[in-house]
């Protein structure tokens, strides 16, 4: 459902890892065009017209199925790059790749099976809806309800934020397995055209994140009886949606804050060669800052490795220990992100709180402070105050 | 009380179950009558407390609280062990 206009060009030719593509994209195309998509709340087509001439979209799909068999830790790399020069263009991407994550996990039925080779040949872009009018973001229920006949689901949701939706391929939706069962049984199904009707329902008008363009729907949907995910939901979030989205998510913040740190060093070593032999007012702060970065990108790391050690053992993944951690991973980035910009603006000092400045910090501030409510910190914070009222240690 | 009687009498407190607890058979899938994850944590810290025990980390798992027989053969498990 992307425009038809002539892809953008980069330097690139298919070759080198999918994070070294990525971070190509992201330097000659996302980047450029960063300021414009804050400025309008636009969806970055540009960036993702580029990662589709790449075939960076089916990344994380097998190549048996025609993808590009990336491991979770490159395409967090890439996102790393990406959202340093443009969040809102890699919060997307993350929001598409959690979903892929989910189909290639999980999507066993010959239908989404075939769905995925079909993902990979045309470069489709996949949405979420699982937040619902009434739930908030408690996602582990659902008010909507499939109804399923004759071979068919129908379902109807009322989605107070789809991202991108207008611009995506497909929305995985999250609805109660049927009209009987209680609000915590829950499938997801993948819905798409013909038989998805979205009716937009309000504007995208917020504070960061403004590319994404997370306006609300009634999403209506019908099809194949076969797209529905035979898994629990409760199993494909526990094993999958909520450790892949915290640590993509993560990955996303991580190159928020990675940008800040770079502008804010910049600006200390411009002082440094102003005055040769006498240290910068800001560097001690910078080095503080630096150490906290450090943290960052370390626990973003060990996090991939606990994930992909766990995902060998299949106890660990729905262990209370291994939610409990990737619950800590998305408390502590989403918290770090904006301690990191808030330094890195005491460095810069007044470049970094104009607008107009080489060193305007406004951009990564502003959506930074999205990531401790994208599923609200407090709200993660109960879910683990119970986990640990039975938690027995490692 | 018996076993049973003290699992049932937990059940009653904090299973928060859709139908009375004396119409459960001893295979009655507990969270098929209604049982929460979240109450299925009340359930086990009551069982916990009234037992005096406390459940290693390979019994906390769905299956070991999904019916009263699964939480018996937990229970005397451990304190016949
Ligand atoms: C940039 C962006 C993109 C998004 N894209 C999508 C998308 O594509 N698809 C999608 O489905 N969703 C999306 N979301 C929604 C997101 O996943 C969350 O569901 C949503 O941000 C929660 O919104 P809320 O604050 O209204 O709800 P809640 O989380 O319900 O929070 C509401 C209030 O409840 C309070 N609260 C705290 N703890 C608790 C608790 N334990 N129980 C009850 N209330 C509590 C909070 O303090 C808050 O004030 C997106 C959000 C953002 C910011």
């Amino acid at each position: 459902m992307i425009a038809t206009e002539a892809p953008p060009t980069t330097t690139m030719t298919h070759a080198g890892s999918v994070a070294t593509r990525m971070a190509v994209v992201a330097d000659e195309v996302a980047g450029p065009a960063a300021a414009d998509v804050d400025a309008r709340g636009r969806f970055p087509t540009e960036t993702v017209e580029a990662l589709r001439a790449e075939g960076l979209l089916a990344a994380l799909v097998p190549t048996a199925s025609g993808g590009g068999g990336a491991t979770l830790a490159e395409v967090s790399e890439g996102l790393v790059a990406l959202g340093k020069r443009c969040a809102s263009s890699a919060m997307v991407v993350a929001m598409h790749h959690i979903q892929v994550a989910c189909l290639v996990r999980h999507g066993s039925s010959p239908l989404l099976r075939d769905y995925l080779r079909e993902l990979s040949e045309h470069q489709y872009l996949l949405a979420s809806a699982t937040t619902e009018v009434g739930t908030g973001g408690d996602v582990r229920s659902s008010i909507c309800a499939l109804d399923v006949a004759d071979g068919r689901f129908r379902v109807e949701k009322q989605a107070p934020v789809i991202s991108y939706a207008d611009d995506a391929d497909a929305v995985l939706v999250t609805a109660r397995r049927t009209a009987d069962s209680p609000e915590s049984d829950q499938v997801i199904v993948l819905c798409r055209p013909p038989g998805l009707e979205l009716e937009q329902v309000g504007e995208w008008n917020a504070l960061g994140f403004r590319g994404t363009c997370s306006t609300g729907f009634v999403l209506r949907a019908t099809g194949d009886a076969d797209a529905v995910l035979s898994e629990p939901y409760s199993d494909i979030s526990t094993r999958t949606m909520l450790p892949v989205a915290h640590l993509l998510w993560s990955s996303v913040w991580l190159g928020i804050a990675t940008d800040a740190v770079e502008l804010a060093r910049r600006f200390v070593q411009a002082e440094a060669r102003r005055k040769p032999g006498t240290m910068p007012a800001a560097s001690v702060r910078l080095a503080q800052t630096a150490v906290v970065h450090q943290q960052f990108v370390d626990m973003v790391h060990s996090s991939l490795a606990r994930f992909a050690e766990a995902d060998a053992d299949s106890d660990r993944l729905s262990s209370i220990g291994f939610g409990v951690g990737m619950n800590a991973l998305k408390v502590s980035a989403s918290t770090l992100v904006v301690d990191i910009v808030r330094e890195c603006m005491l460095i810069c000092g007044l470049a970094s709180y104009r607008l107009d400045s080489p060193f305007s910090l406004g951009r990564h501030l502003r959506d930074g402070m999205g990531a401790a409510l994208m599923v609200n910190n407090d709200r993660i914070m109960a879910n683990n105050a119970q986990m640990l009222l039975v938690h027995r240690g490692e | 009380m018996t076993v049973d009687e003290t699992i049932r009498q937990v059940l009653v407190e904090h299973g928060r179950l859709a139908v009375p607890v004396e119409s459960l058979a001893d295979d009655t899938d507990l969270f098929g009558a209604g049982m929460t994850s979240h109450a299925s944590v009340n359930v086990m810290l009551a069982l916990e407390d009234a037992f005096d025990l406390e459940f290693p980390e390979k019994m906390l798992k769905k299956s070991t609280f999904e019916s009263i027989g699964a939480i018996r053969s937990a229970v005397t498990e451990m304190t016949d062990g």
